[in-house]
């Protein structure tokens, strides 16, 4: 009897587990805090003006980024600008995701996704809906769809605005797209990015950002108000002329690497490349870099 | 006079077909660039039903889908420029009339919208694109709640580029012609509830630019001053400057307030391509202001234009917004900058 009372219990355990529907195996709910123990010097205090090195960047990515001047975002249009995203979970600031479920069938609608900096909002739709048509307004977060293969959620993600994939004028264009992977372990997220953009990447460019879940983790408001910051004349864009912006070279020669290698490029983050810098020439160190290296 | 009107109007119509109406908002620039322009001249009435030449373009595979903006107004798009549609209880408003031939698709999308008639139709300019439905929209209502006649607004040098001397064969037909125009800064309307503000764009996209602005909807329709297609086409010929164009650029951005984080709030409907917002505007800004700021120092420096040409001052915009052929390639394009910069004319 007892024997039989288990092999029931067991069949009735089985059923639950296998009646579970394949989509929402993982819950991803919670406050996630990032981790930057990996690419800390990018994601923290942001890489150098002129470092593009191990990007899969076009030669139309390297010119927009060396006529990038950082004064760009002092403009009072410029200021509020959330990180879209194709970047924003490399970001500072705690993550919260939440389910809207269909109260009658308890189906999950909608993912949300919520970074604190300027209050970067994505909806991850889960209900099979189409993407907008090609005329519909782009966003920062864009327009995404989700679904499980197995626990992971794969997210295809349009209709993005013209952002960037660093934050050093490394841009992407409003033509790029992304598909982006959550594998949670544990208490444990690891998030996958693969941008395509046809203008600015030869390639697709990954990369992978960790979170760990806060329990006492906290979200808090981010308002935004533009102001007029420097006084210049209307419709003045700073930017630097070709040929002028030498911060790739700085950067190359305080690192005492070859400036082909600093100026990017998708065999510049292959391991043949490092053979191919030895014969390269490397700019004279600088002062600083001198002292650096002290 | 108008013989000559006639053959730039049906340039400009061929051209306008080959880079506009693919459909314009259902391509990417990479496939609209390279392409043949079709072969135009349908407005030509006075030189016989067929104008100049045959169109190549077959309208029959092109559908129009509108998209509603906000407040009263709709966006379609299609063959040709976008059109702008502002509804109410006051009847139908249009900003540009795109081709002809897309006027029963337009009538029959704008009809899905409202059934009340048309009472105006505004022009951003005098583009093929923008003016062809005039004269088929402009007598489209027949019921009896209907305008004794549709009012088509410009700013009065449209007027000047559509007809002609007397005496003189004009390239459109005039009842396609604007029936009100103004030569001061802007017109005000008030229709369905909300001020309609048509202000001028001086020596922009062309000399006769309007940029049309729904205040109580807060949309903003751009004519061809602003597309999420290509680099802006200068219309030389007919007053147009890059300056002139950054301006107007410019005037937008001091119309548009987004609603958070840079995003909503006010809309703007381009001359072609997808439905944008501020930051949409200012990234096109942003673009043309640098390459106008590349083109000036290569003046000052004494460089010649083929010296400004090898520098490749467009090479990070290119693939995003450049073209090979139809209405203005990128060497084109490049060679008005540099020559409005050289010589302050264009």
């Amino acid at each position: 009897m007892v024997y039989r009372l288990k092999i029931a219990g067991l069949v009735l355990l089985l059923t639950i587990v296998a009646g579970r529907p394949a989509s929402a195996q993982i819950d991803l709910s919670g406050v996630w805090a990032p981790i930057f123990h990996e690419d800390q010097p990018e994601r923290i205090p942001g890489p150098d003006i002129g470092d593009y090195a191990g990007l899969p960047i076009t030669e139309a990515a390297r010119l927009r980024a060396l006529s990038w001047d950082a004064s760009l975002l002092t403009l009072p249009e410029h200021q509020c600008k959330p990180h879209p995203s194709t970047y924003g979970f490399r970001g500072v600031g705690n993550l919260r995701i939440w389910a809207d479920q269909d109260p009658a069938t308890q189906q999950v609608i909608k993912i949300n996704t919520h970074i604190q900096w300027q209050e970067q909002h994505r909806d991850i739709w889960m209900d099979g809906r189409p993407h907008p048509p090609e005329y519909a307004a782009h966003t920062w977060q864009g327009f995404s769809t989700g679904q499980w293969e197995g626990d992971t959620l794969v997210v295809t993600t349009t209709h993005l605005k013209a952002g960037w994939m660093r934050r050093n004028g490394l841009a992407l264009t409003d033509r790029a797209t992304m598909e982006d992977r959550f594998y949670r372990h544990g208490d444990v997220i690891t998030h996958v990015y693969i941008i395509s953009d046809p203008v600015y990447l030869s390639e697709p460019l990954v990369k992978t950002n960790g979170f760990r879940l806060a329990l006492n983790g906290r979200i808090d408001p981010y308002p935004c108000e533009s102001v007029v910051e420097v006084p210049r004349e209307k419709g003045v864009v700073p930017n630097h002329l070709p040929g002028t912006n030498h911060a790739a070279e700085e950067f190359a020669a305080k690192h005492q690497i070859p400036v082909e290698a600093a100026l990017g490029g998708a065999e510049t983050a292959l391991p043949e490349f490092a053979q191919k810098m030895k014969t390269m020439k490397v700019p004279a160190a600088t002062p600083s870099a001198a002292g650096a290296a002290r | 006079m108008a013989r000559t009107q006639s053959g730039l109007m049906a340039a400009v119509a061929v051209a306008a077909m080959g880079l506009a109406a693919r459909p314009q908002a259902l391509q990417t620039p990479a496939q609209g660039r390279g392409q043949a322009p079709a072969a135009a001249g349908q407005q030509n009435r006075g030189r016989g039903p067929q104008g100049r030449g045959a169109a190549l373009q077959n309208f029959d595979n092109v559908d129009v889908h509108s998209l509603h903006v906000q407040g009263n107004v709709w966006m379609l798009v299609g063959a040709g420029g976008n059109v702008t549609v502002q509804v109410g209880d006051d009847g139908v408003l249009l900003v540009d009339s795109s081709f002809a031939q897309m006027s029963d698709k337009i009538l029959a999308e704008i009809k899905k919208i409202s059934p009340r008639p048309i009472y105006f139709i505004l022009n951003t300019h005098a583009h093929l694109d923008h003016v062809g439905g005039n004269e088929k929209l402009a007598k489209a209502s027949t019921d009896f709640l209907a305008p004794p006649q549709v009012q088509i607004v410009a700013q009065e040098n449209v007027l000047k580029r559509m007809s002609a001397p007397t005496g003189e064969q004009a390239v459109f037909p005039v009842a396609a012609w604007p029936t009100d125009t103004y030569f001061t800064a802007k017109k005000e309307i008030f229709f369905n509830n909300e001020p309609v503000i048509l202000m001028h764009q001086p020596a922009a996209h062309t000399d006769g630019d309007s940029i049309v602005f729904f205040r109580r909807s807060d949309v903003v329709s751009s004519g061809d001053i602003f597309r999420t297609t290509t680099f802006p086409f200068i219309d030389t010929e007919r007053g147009g400057t890059i300056n002139g164009i950054i301006a107007a650029l410019n005037n937008i951005l001091d119309l548009t307030v987004p609603r958070d984080k840079q995003e909503g709030g006010t809309y703007v409907i381009p001359g072609h391509g997808r439905l944008c917002d501020e930051h949409d505007v200012l990234e096109y800004r942003d673009m043309l202001t640098i390459i106008r700021d590349r083109a000036q120092d290569a003046v000052k420096k004494g460089m010649t234009l083929d010296q400004f040409r090898s520098t490749k001052p467009t090479l990070d915009y290119d693939a995003r917004w450049g073209s090979a052929g139809g209405l203005q390639t990128t060497d084109q394009f490049v060679e008005k900058i540099f020559t409005e910069m050289k010589t302050g004319k264009r």
